[in-house]
């Protein structure tokens, strides 16, 4: 037995920051269909009155096949078993409240205030229906308005949205305005491609692509952007637009930015910024001021608002004054008396990005957050995300296998760095994937990056400003021993997690269409033999187009 | 950066960030940003309000303005139109609050298994109350679900055609047309006057092989429920076309699921199951299919399955038939996927689990004939006509009124009622429309009040 003043954890900063000796939680809790238990229930709903029910009983005709006469086949579980199970899967998943959760690089996974969440249980938003009239829901709109001020300030451009409840919806959005842009100028035909950069968001090229535009995506050369001449090489009359992210997912901020939106202007084309990657830029340079047209920023990213589980988000639109006529409506708009109400969308305006008026809940927090913060407040945390990641990067660069990638000597990066761990892989056989496998062991959360893997064994580090200086020498001494392991014993690694929730998983099954199982329903037909017998319904004809299948490809 | 370290920004402490810029080696922050070039950067701090200077006096002037409404959920309030005033169980709101899930991401199925699990969990639950297969990861409303569903059924079909009924949110159909927009003509299903719901003497003679899909919905936009699915389903697929159904899961506790009628994608949005008012900002959008390789490779959403781990007496997670996505193939990828609304999911599955067989069966019998009465009481009153009476309701139902509606629900506002929606949410009336929503949340006594208010009001 350790003696009590031999407790070393509790005492010098050195303890504080080694890798934890953590383990998940471990439930093994079955899927919800296991606690399945005849006459148990979670909750009584109001009930209808006897007599309007049996109205309702004599006018519904017998038999009606609208009408169903059975129960749909969900578990019967009591009210306490309903919670216990759903705070147990909810223990075995580590958010960043929990976790120095910096190794899921490109999401900004910063602190949400929790002074947040009560605010949104307000009754003033929690219990407010969109279609109020506008004189019972002035506080809301303010809100709304003059959030939309703030982003406007911060960016540099004329007019906010904030409908979209995605980042990648406020993308599409901004594809939508830009084809209404060219053809309200009889341009639409002739724009029929939009260039992005190899860097930027998935999204941006796939959202170009479903709003039917041909992709042109540069490569980003050794300095980790792209540059002006590689933007007019390939900058012509068919070219609609430019979506770009800036600093681009490496990290590193493209100092030709300005000129390339000017090389844009002048062949008629529209400059879209993807402003995902903001929180180093706060206070320190503006989209509008670079001269973008429109662009977007992430409210689950910058501004504070919790990512839960992947949504619901919140996407702000940018404009520029020249296509703020081009946002979706209704505009939140003040009358002469100060007052607060809903401008009908203009003829310019493209469809609404949301059915009612947006992440309502999310506009607060993000406005709560610029309120907390102020001006000073913002560039305080702009600086301390650069700070934080110059830290990590001059850390990382004392431990051995690992590399930043597309910085040059003196060119610092400003949020986030790709690292490659080719180096490692090369010596061990150990990829970056399953360095993440043994970071959960730690009780850390470590992701590759985007597909392609442009960069080899890619990790992206975007620390944020929430983590304390201690925290990021614990993520640091981690992958350090992470590594080292990797070198000592890399089958070990390659067997890891062995501290977490579950054991490593074979996805090959879940690849193809026989054996995967999307829900316990496909599981019961698939491998316990219980399908229910699938209804009639569309099959393909002669005529219907046959499409190859791609090659199978996997989340990591 | 002289400024004390905001509580949020721990290392803006002068005493932590000195020592973090002598490990890096450089003498200010103000070096780290040399990439930027002097023309790009801002030369004058943000023009924004003082910040408060306590968590207090924030929290003191936000609750202030949302106390500077009057929410219509304090209200005796029958407002519709797509966002629904339900009963949200306590343990809904608890685990949706639930800091590991609330702050979480996109995680591994490692560190986050129980975030896929709950997820796994939500798309299972769907799967069997819509007797389907395949229910994706949530996309971001019911719009973006049935606009992604169109857009599936010409991809699946080649064909360039959809019809949508003429009986349509504005909005919807808005989102739907500029989605479709140089994909396919869209077309319009004239609905039957006496009920709301599809003309099929009209559809069959726009179905043709140019038709890709047709969209119904049940309930529709008036609350009307489509009695002849199974014949629209019928015609759709005689002449080759895909059958989208646009639905509400929780009224499927009382209705027939539109899969079981012959509907080939299912979709619709999660607001009514646990998610509350929140001004309409709470979502999710839902699209089911068929476990068949040739409607999952149009899903654009990412699907999670039960996979095994090495130790048979556990069960992980994983995604299906990922290369699918734009996160595997960029622009090659089926549409895009991003952030959108898995704590809608996770919500719903805790609020389907909660309820029940005999929960929902409870709640969709008590919501129908809550609303068949108050249907009965409002036909009654002279000056107020109930015009697609003729079909079975859920949950709402459009009404025509002697008078403007804003003024209507002005005087209804003097009871504490909060009236319908106005004529613009019913475009297929027009004039002195409005929709009225009525659910298990309403009293018999509040739809009385209703009828006595308007009886009134029209007096």
């Amino acid at each position: 037995m350790t003696r009590p003043a031999d407790m070393r954890r509790l005492t010098g900063a050195a303890a504080v920051s080694a890798p934890r000796n953590y383990h998940a939680a471990r439930w093994n809790e079955p899927l919800i269909f296991a606690l399945d238990a005849p006459g148990q229930r979670g909750v009584i709903p109001p009930a209808a009155p006897v007599e309007l029910r049996q109205r309702l009983a004599d006018s519904t005709p017998p038999q009606a096949p609208w009408r169903r006469t059975d129960q749909p086949n969900l578990p019967r579980v009591a009210q306490p078993q309903v919670l216990r199970h759903f705070l147990r899967l909810s223990q075995e998943a580590l958010g960043a409240d929990l976790n120095v959760d910096i190794g899921q690089g490109t999401c900004t996974m910063k602190y949400s205030p929790k002074v947040h969440e009560a605010l949104v249980a307000e009754p003033g938003l929690a219990e407010a229906h969109p279609l109020q009239p506008a004189e019972t829901v002035q506080g809301l709109l303010r809100i709304l308005s003059e959030l939309e001020g703030y982003l406007a300030e911060i960016t540099g451009m004329d007019a906010v949205c904030l409908q979209p409840g995605g980042g990648s919806l406020a993308i599409f959005t901004n594809v939508q305005m830009v084809q209404a842009y060219h053809r309200s100028r009889g341009d639409g035909d002739q724009r029929s491609e939009v260039i992005t950069t190899a860097f930027s968001h998935p999204s941006n090229a796939a959202a170009a692509r479903t709003a039917g535009y041909r992709v042109v995506t540069l490569p980003v050369g050794q300095k980790g952007y792209v540059t002006l001449d590689a933007f007019k090489e390939v900058l012509t009359a068919r070219t609609a637009a430019i979506l770009v992210t800036n600093p681009e997912d490496t990290g590193v901020f493209n100092p030709d930015m300005g000129r390339i939106v000017a090389a844009t202007h002048a062949v008629g084309a529209l400059a879209v910024y993807d402003q995902a990657n903001a929180n180093g830029l706060l206070g320190v340079t503006r989209a509008g001021d670079a001269g973008f047209d429109l662009g977007q920023l992430n409210l689950h990213k910058t501004f504070s608002t919790p990512h839960a589980s992947g949504g619901p988000a919140s996407g702000a639109i940018l404009a520029s004054r020249a296509l703020a006529p081009f946002l979706p409506g209704p505009r939140v708009a003040r009358d002469a008396l100060g007052r607060f109400r809903w401008e009908p969308a203009g003829p310019l305006a493209v469809a609404p990005a949301h059915p009612a008026h947006g992440v309502m809940a999310n506009v607060v927090r993000a406005y709560a957050w610029i309120r907390a913060l102020g001006a000073e407040g913002l560039l305080q945390v702009s600086h301390t995300a650069v700070l934080n990641n110059n830290y990590v990067l001059a850390q990382l660069a004392k431990v051995d296998g690992v590399a930043p990638s597309f910085l040059r000597p003196g060119a610092r990066p400003i949020e986030q760095v790709r690292y490659s761990w080719a180096e490692l892989a090369a010596e061990t056989g150990v990829t970056s994937a399953e360095l993440g496998q043994r970071m959960a062991d730690y009780g850390l959360h470590y992701w590759t990056s985007h597909h392609p893997y442009l960069v080899p064994e890619p990790a992206t580090i975007e620390p944020t400003e929430s983590y304390s200086k201690a925290e990021l020498d614990e993520f640091v001494a981690a992958l350090k021993l992470t590594a080292r392991e990797a070198r000592v014993n890399p089958k070990g690694i390659q067997a890891a997690p062995q501290r977490s929730s579950v054991h490593q998983i074979d996805p090959e099954a879940m690849s193809d269409p026989d054996t995967w199982a999307t829900s316990w329903r496909a599981y019961r037909r698939k491998y316990l033999s219980q399908g229910e017998a699938v209804p009639e319904h569309w099959r393909p004809g002669p005529d219907t187009p046959k499409k190859p299948r791609p090659p199978k490809a996997f989340h990591r | 950066m002289s400024a004390p370290a905001h509580p949020y920004v721990p290392n803006a402490a002068p005493q932590v960030r000195d020592a973090m810029l002598r490990a890096i080696g450089v003498g200010s922050v103000e070096e780290l940003y040399g990439t930027i070039p002097p023309e790009l950067r801002l030369k004058r701090p943000l023009n924004l309000p003082a910040p408060f200077a306590s968590e207090h006096e924030l929290r003191r002037h936000v609750t202030g303005l949302l106390a500077d409404t009057m929410p219509a959920g304090r209200t005796v309030s029958f407002l519709g139109a797509g966002t629904y005033q339900h009963d949200v169980p306590e343990i809904c709101r608890e685990v949706a609050h639930r800091a590991e899930f609330l702050t979480d991401y996109a995680g591994e199925p490692y560190e986050d298994h129980g975030r896929w699990q709950a997820l796994f969990e939500y798309t299972s639950l769907m799967a069997e109350l819509l007797e389907m297969d395949v229910v994706s990861i949530p996309t971001y409303d019911g719009f973006q679900a049935a606009a992604t569903a169109l857009r599936m059924s010409v991809r699946l079909t080649g064909r360039r055609v959809v019809l949508l009924p003429q009986v349509l949110n504005p909005r919807k159909r808005a989102r739907l047309e500029a989605f479709l927009d140089g994909f396919a003509q869209v077309e319009q299903v004239p609905c039957d006057p006496a009920t709301g719901t599809a003309d099929l003497d009209a559809l069959g003679q726009l179905l043709d092989k140019q038709v890709a899909g047709v969209y119904v919905e049940t309930p529709n936009a008036v609350g009307a429920i489509e009695t002849q699915l199974d014949a629209i389903a019928h015609l759709a697929h005689r002449q080759g076309a895909v059958l989208v159904a646009g639905t509400e899961p929780l009224a499927l506790g009382y209705l027939t699921p539109p899969a079981r009628q012959g509907a080939d994608i299912v979709c619709g949005d999660l607001q009514a199951l646990g998610l509350g008012l929140a001004f309409g900002g709470a979502r999710g959008g839902f699209i089911a299919v068929h476990d068949e390789p040739q409607f999952v490779f149009e899903l654009p959403t990412r699907l999670f399955g039960l996979a095994p781990t090495t130790h048979a007496d556990e069960i992980g997670f994983a995604d299906v038939a990922y290369e699918r996505t734009s996160l595997a193939r960029r622009e090659e990828g089926v549409e895009w996927v991003g952030t959108a609304a898995a704590l809608s999911g996770i919500t719903a599955a805790v609020y389907l689990s909660l309820l029940g067989p005999d929960g929902l069966a409870e709640l969709g019998e008590a919501v129908a004939a809550l609303t068949a009465y108050t249907m009965d009481q409002l036909a009654a009153i002279p000056g107020v006509e109930v015009p697609f009476g003729a079909a079975p309701h859920w949950r709402e139902f459009a009404v025509r009124y002697r008078a403007p509606v804003a003024t209507v629900n002005r005087l209804l506002r003097h009871h504490g009622i909060t009236g319908g929606s106005g004529p613009e949410e019913v475009p297929a009336l027009g004039g002195n429309a409005s929709l009225l929503a009525v659910t298990e949340v309403h009293s018999k006594a509040d739809i009385d009040l209703l009828a006595s208010a308007l009886r009134g009001v029209m007096a």
